[in-house]
């Protein structure tokens, strides 16, 4: 049965910044990076290739040593040029000198009416191989998918609520069969159900609305509507001992090209924006790309923070870091880095605020907000509450979460859901902490916690 | 404002690690952060932009909605001043006898408090937080204007560090602060906190006939004496004063912010409409409050019990009580259900305590300290259904 939930809770945060439905042309960076820590769950990471190796889009990068088989692959071809290692050696970076023109690693393709005769032993080997795997995001704990596992279901949001999101719809377009296959391909790992979540507040993309053979549903509301996450929790929530997986559109989409056509695609359509953009648009480049080139000739004048992913749960990777592995999204902000005389009591209708405290007027203002990185205040104990609930529409007490983590409280940290979110679940809490404590930050070590106990 | 940045840039060596006054640290920052929001960025991963509020804001937005509370009773202070002592008197003489009562306490009460937190801070190396802002306001408006001013020093001192340091600080106290402070000269100085202490008199002297009685001595001496506790108001020395709408503005005696209920819902107001303060604990003292004086019409035995129930919501510091301690985030209940349980009882305790416990007429004061020791079992039990019904739903 699908279903229809209208969510409640939640808080859009109107932005400026905005991309534009277009795509812009821009020279593609000489330099693309696979970085083993975007990857949960992957703690040993063992290198195929080394340093002065050629690779082709899909040529095997990485491993991680209990799964020999999911590969990490080059999302270009040509040369690997540097292995960057932090502290005790850890891998951070592999970066890849691209080639003019991609090559790509063949792998077996078929036919759709092959797709629905294929079993989930050749099926999963092929993902495995071809790259897409890492896709495939296991609840609880947010890490990637083990692929002996056998999931209650599979999830996916078909739209994205944070702020200044990439609208799926556009980022598939001429990706509707490739999007299809993915599906039937998907369905193969579970013996429940695949749940595309729908935006029950907008219009469909056709690639969605034509979706075969699963669960159709809708939800409605402010973000964090668009999570996953949330989306679990009102359809078939994770208990203790359930798996379940997720992943998002574009690597269902990837998914079937990987069958269809038997390459490893790792193309993408990045949306840049924030208010630092001149030009906020969409970028067709690859996963792994480097900012600074996606940027370059369209960042204002001063000192901007450059964001993999959006503001609420991205990651500060600097002008000359590179687009994560799951992030559709480059954010591109002023940095905050000032003291404003006053600045926590005068009254402004220009600072974005989910509260309505004394001088904080932003509800009254309806325009797009300029946000910069400034916290607006210290780190304090906990001191309010009832407000993390107003964001997260799940039931579940975050605060007592939060403090089941700080206690080492394992007992706790399971019967009050830990298994139900991941960071980004409880983004816009800590957003709006006002005792602006490092939610995220807190709510995965508590996971490392259960999940290693 | 560069000038003030560049005086604190030329001090900051000194306070910085290796500096004369490292020590003190922690007191330079906390008077920066005063005059500037501080330049702190997020971090590299997690949210990189933050909501505007902080706990400066949230707290200081209480000290906005108290300071109607403190107007009118510095004015009420003075008003009770001259129709004690049979003078005529203008508004500005009223508020110029209110201040001289109240101002002196209310500098005792912050200079006191923020000295007291200083020491700890630097003692325990943490930031000097905001909790205190409206503590310092909150211990004046609980207080009688008689109250000598060394008690309100020690009272501070007492409710700052056995109330709250003692516990880790703000966030962490068990007990509201301010109350801490008021139950500590309730029990430790009892005669100067109760009976004829609620007019001021300064050098003047009563006029013949006055009597310092409140409507809950009134009660509790009816009982006491058998008579009906109602035309024994009616016939208190300066007619009128007992009336109900003369209670709800709060033209009678009392602790200096406590009396109005009318001023009491507009910083409710405040408190609510800016999300500060909750709605759900404020409206339940209310109808707890006003449930347990029905109740006790019902059961009806002297004069006191038979009190129409809506008195009790204008008498003594019910409404104060509701709005400005009972909401405090951190000594209430924290989940919304909880919330609601918890008003309740404080107002159903508030008038138990009135009514049938003859030693102590005011009630509310120790119906909230109660409370607050019993949030933290409310919220455990309301946390419980929670972990009940994640576990219900696993095994269907």
């Amino acid at each position: 049965m699908s279903k229809n939930v209208k969510l409640k809770k939640g808080f859009n945060l109107n932005l400026a910044g905005k991309p534009e439905s277009k795509i812009t042309e821009i020279s593609q960076p000489e330099t693309f990076a696979l970085k083993p820590t975007d990857f949960l769950g992957i703690e040993m990471p063992k290198l195929v290739a080394k340093e002065g190796d050629t690779v082709k889009a899909g040529s095997p990068v990485f491993y991680d040593k209990p799964f020999e088989n999911v590969m990490f692959c080059s999302p270009v071809s040509g040369e690997i040029v540097e292995i960057k290692r932090g502290e005790k050696r850890k891998i951070l970076e592999i970066k890849i000198l691209a080639d003019k023109e991609v090559e790509f690693e063949s792998f077996k393709s078929y036919s759709v009416s092959d797709l629905s005769s294929l079993s989930k032993e050749d099926a999963a080997a092929q993902m495995m191989a071809g790259g897409v795997w890492p896709g495939i995001i296991q609840r609880p704990y947010g890490i990637v998918a083990d692929p002996s596992d056998s999931p209650k279901a599979i999830f996916i949001s078909a739209f994205d609520s944070s702020p200044l999101a990439p609208d799926y719809g556009f980022m598939l377009q001429g990706k509707e069969q490739f999007f299809q296959a993915g599906l039937d391909v998907l369905k193969k790992f579970t013996t429940g159900l695949v749940h595309l979540n729908i935006d029950g507040g907008a219009e469909v993309p056709q690639v969605f609305a034509q979706a075969e053979g699963v669960e159709i549903n809708k939800f409605t509301g402010a973000h964090p509507a668009g999570n996953v996450g949330v989306q679990i929790h009102h359809l078939d929530p994770i208990n203790k001992g359930d798996i379940a997986w997720t992943t998002t559109p574009y690597f269902v989409a990837q998914i079937g090209q990987l069958f269809l056509e038997g390459k490893y695609d790792a193309s993408k359509l990045v949306a840049l924006t924030g208010s630092s953009v001149k030009n906020p648009s969409y970028l067709k480049t690859f996963v792994g790309a480097q900012l600074s080139k996606l940027t370059e000739n369209n960042i204002e004048e001063g000192k901007h923070r450059f964001v993999s992913g959006n503001v609420l749960s991205g990651e500060a990777v600097g002008k000359e870091g590179y687009l994560g592995f799951y992030h559709n999204q480059v954010t591109v902000i002023p940095e905050g880095d000032y003291e404003e005389f006053l600045g926590w009591i005068l009254p402004s209708a220009k600072k974005l605020s989910f509260h309505k405290a004394f001088g904080l007027l932003s509800f009254l203002n309806g325009k797009e907000f300029e946000v910069d990185t400034n916290t607006h205040g210290e780190q304090r104990a906990f001191v309010v509450s009832g407000e993390f609930e107003k964001v997260l529409p799940m039931d579940l007490l975050p605060t007592y979460l939060f403090k089941a983590i700080l206690a080492n409280d394992y007992n706790d940290m399971e019967a009050l859901g830990i298994f139900e979110v991941i960071e980004e679940d409880v983004a816009l809490c800590e957003f709006i902490d006002p005792s602006k404590n490092d939610l995220q930050k807190i709510l995965r070590h508590g996971i490392d916690l259960v999940q290693h106990s | 404002m560069k000038l003030l940045q560049n005086l604190f840039d030329g001090i900051k060596p000194h306070f910085e690690k290796g500096g004369k006054l490292e020590k003190f640290h922690t007191l330079y920052e906390g008077h920066r952060t005063i005059a500037f929001a501080p330049d702190i960025t997020t971090g590299q991963k997690g949210t990189q932009i933050k909501d505007a509020v902080d706990l400066k804001r949230l707290m200081f937005t209480v000290v906005i909605a108290m300071i109607p509370c403190l107007l009118f009773g510095i004015w009420n202070v003075g008003h009770q001043h001259f129709i004690s002592t049979g003078v005529e008197a203008e508004l500005i003489d009223k508020l110029w006898i209110g201040a001289i009562a109240v101002i002196p306490i209310l500098i005792v009460s912050y200079a006191v408090g923020l000295i007291t937190e200083f020491i700890f801070c630097v003692i325990r190396n943490h930031p000097v937080s905001e909790g205190f802002l409206v503590t310092g306001m909150l211990i004046p408006l609980v207080l009688p204007p008689t109250i000598p001013l060394w008690q309100v020093a020690l009272a501070t001192i007492f409710a700052v560090v056995i109330g709250k340091e003692a516990f880790g600080g703000t966030g962490m106290n068990i007990l509201n602060v301010a109350l801490t402070a008021r139950a500590f000269l309730y029990f430790a100085y009892p005669s100067q906190i109760s009976g004829e202490v609620w007019t001021y008199f300064g050098s003047a002297a009563p006029v013949d006939g006055y009597s310092g009685a409140t409507v809950l001595s009134y009660g509790a001496s009816a009982v006491a004496n058998g008579t009906d506790m109602l035309s024994d108001m009616a016939g208190h020395w300066y007619a009128g004063m007992f009336d109900f709408w003369n209670m709800f503005i709060g033209i009678i005696p009392g602790s200096i912010g406590e009396t109005s209920t009318l001023v009491c819902l507009i910083g409710a107001f405040i408190l609510v409409a800016t999300g500060v303060g909750s709605w759900k604990i404020i409206f339940s003292v209310f109808a707890g409050a006003f449930a347990m004086g029905t109740l006790f019409n019902v059961i009806g035995g002297n004069s006191f019990l038979e009190m129409p129930a809506h008195y009790h919501l204008v008498s003594g510091g019910l409404a104060f009580g509701a709005v400005f301690m009972a909401t405090d985030p951190v000594s209430a209940a924290q989940t919304e259900t909880g919330k609601w349980i918890y008003g309740f009882l404080i107002g159903i305790l508030t008038v138990l305590i009135r009514v049938v416990n003859p030693a102590y007429p005011e009630g509310i004061m120790l119906a909230i300290l109660f409370m607050n020791v019993f949030a933290p079992l409310i919220d455990y039990y309301v946390v419980e259904a929670n972990k009940k019904r994640r576990l219900k739903r696993a095994t269907i």
